[in-house]
């Protein structure tokens, strides 16, 4: 198939980009949308032109490096897939389609589609993680869970970490990344020694990244690769309210 | 945002079932409205109720117009290049982005005309203030039409406004599981119908000559 793709092209993080529209020919429907975007990168180099920057690591859907917004969606249209599990049979001969990389303060463009997620990073490092001591693997059964919080703490953990929530938040705010963790640590018992300091940990460096704040509108948890339901929100509302009443 | 939204909500809510005594005749609602201003009385002071609810609704404007305020400042700070390819919401309050922060402003500007009208009486026709019942009856005159279709437009933002605020407030303040947060968004929904149409009969009964 023939398509007509409108990419935004930014040489760095300094200077200002545009759209630039390319005609691709003999587009398999087998391709993978990134499939895709390896073939114009190889006629843009026959070319000598500079090949489009766009970040991807796995290409199975559980990396969370692939990033782009197609169409004004992240990760394209197809529910609960990321992009790099988009195939080019969603589309049809002569459709015209826009990429654009995350629109977030809190994600400046580092080239063309490729943002620096490491806002991502100092919320995590500011308390989405355990303290456990190290040595052998404890048996797995040495600390029972309910089935049902283990359930929802793996639903909570399924996220990868690709910031589609941010970049479909009107608001773009990284609340249902930043819920997830605290859902996933703090429904487990070895996540409740610091589940106080991590809410308020995270929302700190949250807001410090520069993210907006949440109103509930659920644009993030729709455009989630993974499905991450906006329950997580509700817990994360609740465990920072108990915080910071301890914290007071 | 939440707890300043669920005062006003509750206000909203009393306030809607104390217009409809307007059906029950002139004398009946004038006696609402003076038993508003006496309630309490001897033992509390003239108009302690309503000074209760008129600085605790002052005190919620204030804290809901700050966190409104402080929210857009962060989303415009949030997204400095917006995306060239804008694609419809698809999110389970979808349109709430748009809905809360102009409907928001709608219902703010309905709000002042309304104390001036009904309140003030600034530009009501009746300046009798014991007279609520001809009040609501002089300003919801067919002739007034602009003021009944202001009310009813002002009407239909406070509507969207509440399916979205106040499930979201439970979830800001409750953080409901999955089943329980589709429960409150349909109560929701079910209030903000509920609350518009019970605000709507007055204007539309006087307009249509049924309360004169």
């Amino acid at each position: 198939m023939k398509l007509r793709l409108r990419i935004w092209r930014q040489s760095d993080a300094e200077s200002k980009g545009k759209m630039v529209s390319y005609v691709i020919d003999g587009v398999s429907e087998d391709a993978s949308f990134l499939e895709m975007l390896d073939v114009l990168n190889e006629e843009l180099i026959a070319d000598g032109e500079d090949p489009v920057a766009f970040d991807h690591d796995c290409r199975e859907g559980i990396c969370g490096a692939c990033s782009l917004v197609i169409d004004g969606q992240p990760h394209g249209p197809q529910a609960a897939t990321t992009t790099c599990q988009l195939h080019m049979r969603q589309y049809s001969d002569g459709d015209t389609i826009d990429i654009e990389p995350w629109r977030a303060g809190a994600f400046p463009v580092v080239k063309d589609l490729v943002v620096d997620r490491s806002a991502f990073d100092r919320i995590i490092q500011a308390g989405g993680y355990i303290s456990a001591p190290t040595g052998t693997a404890p048996d797995a059964h040495a600390v029972p869970v309910p089935k049902a919080d283990a359930d929802a703490a793996f639903s909570a953990a399924a996220c990868i970490g690709c910031g589609a929530c941010v970049a479909a938040c009107p608001n773009g705010s990284g609340m249902l990344f930043m819920a997830a963790k605290v859902a996933h640590l703090g429904l487990m018992p070895q996540g409740q020694p610091e589940r106080h300091t991590r809410v308020l940990g995270m929302v700190a460096a949250h807001d410090e990244a520069g993210f907006g704040g949440c109103t509930n509108t659920g644009e993030c948890s729709a455009a989630c690769p993974k499905e991450i339901g906006l329950d997580v929100i509700g817990r994360l509302n609740k465990d920072f309210r108990k915080a910071a009443a301890r914290a007071a | 945002m939440a707890v300043s939204g669920v005062l006003m909500v509750l206000f909203i809510i009393a306030h809607m079932a104390g217009n409809l005594h307007i059906f029950e005749g002139r004398e009946e609602m004038n006696d609402y409205a003076h038993g508003l201003r006496t309630f309490g009385e001897p033992i509390l002071p003239h108009e302690s109720l309503l000074w209760v609810l008129r600085l605790g609704l002052i005190a919620s404007i204030g804290a809901h117009l700050w966190s409104g305020i402080v929210l857009s400042r962060r989303a415009h700070l949030a997204r400095p290049v917006k995306y060239a390819h804008r694609h419809k919401a698809r999110g389970e309050s979808r349109g709430a982005y748009g809905v809360m922060r102009w409907g928001g402003i709608t219902i703010a500007a309905f709000v002042v005309w309304h104390l001036l009208d009904l309140t003030f009486r600034t530009v009501n026709p009746v300046k009798d203030v014991p007279d609520a019942y001809g009040a609501v009856v002089a300003t919801f005159a067919p002739e007034r039409w602009p003021v009944t279709v202001f009310y009813l437009l002002a009407l239909v933002a406070l509507g969207f406004h509440l399916r979205h605020g106040i499930w979201s407030a439970v979830q800001t303040i409750a953080g409901p599981g999955p089943v329980w947060r589709r429960r409150w968004q349909a109560v929701a929904l079910t209030v903000a119908a509920v609350v518009v149409a019970g605000f709507a009969i007055v204007p539309l009964a006087v307009s249509f000559g049924l309360v004169s």
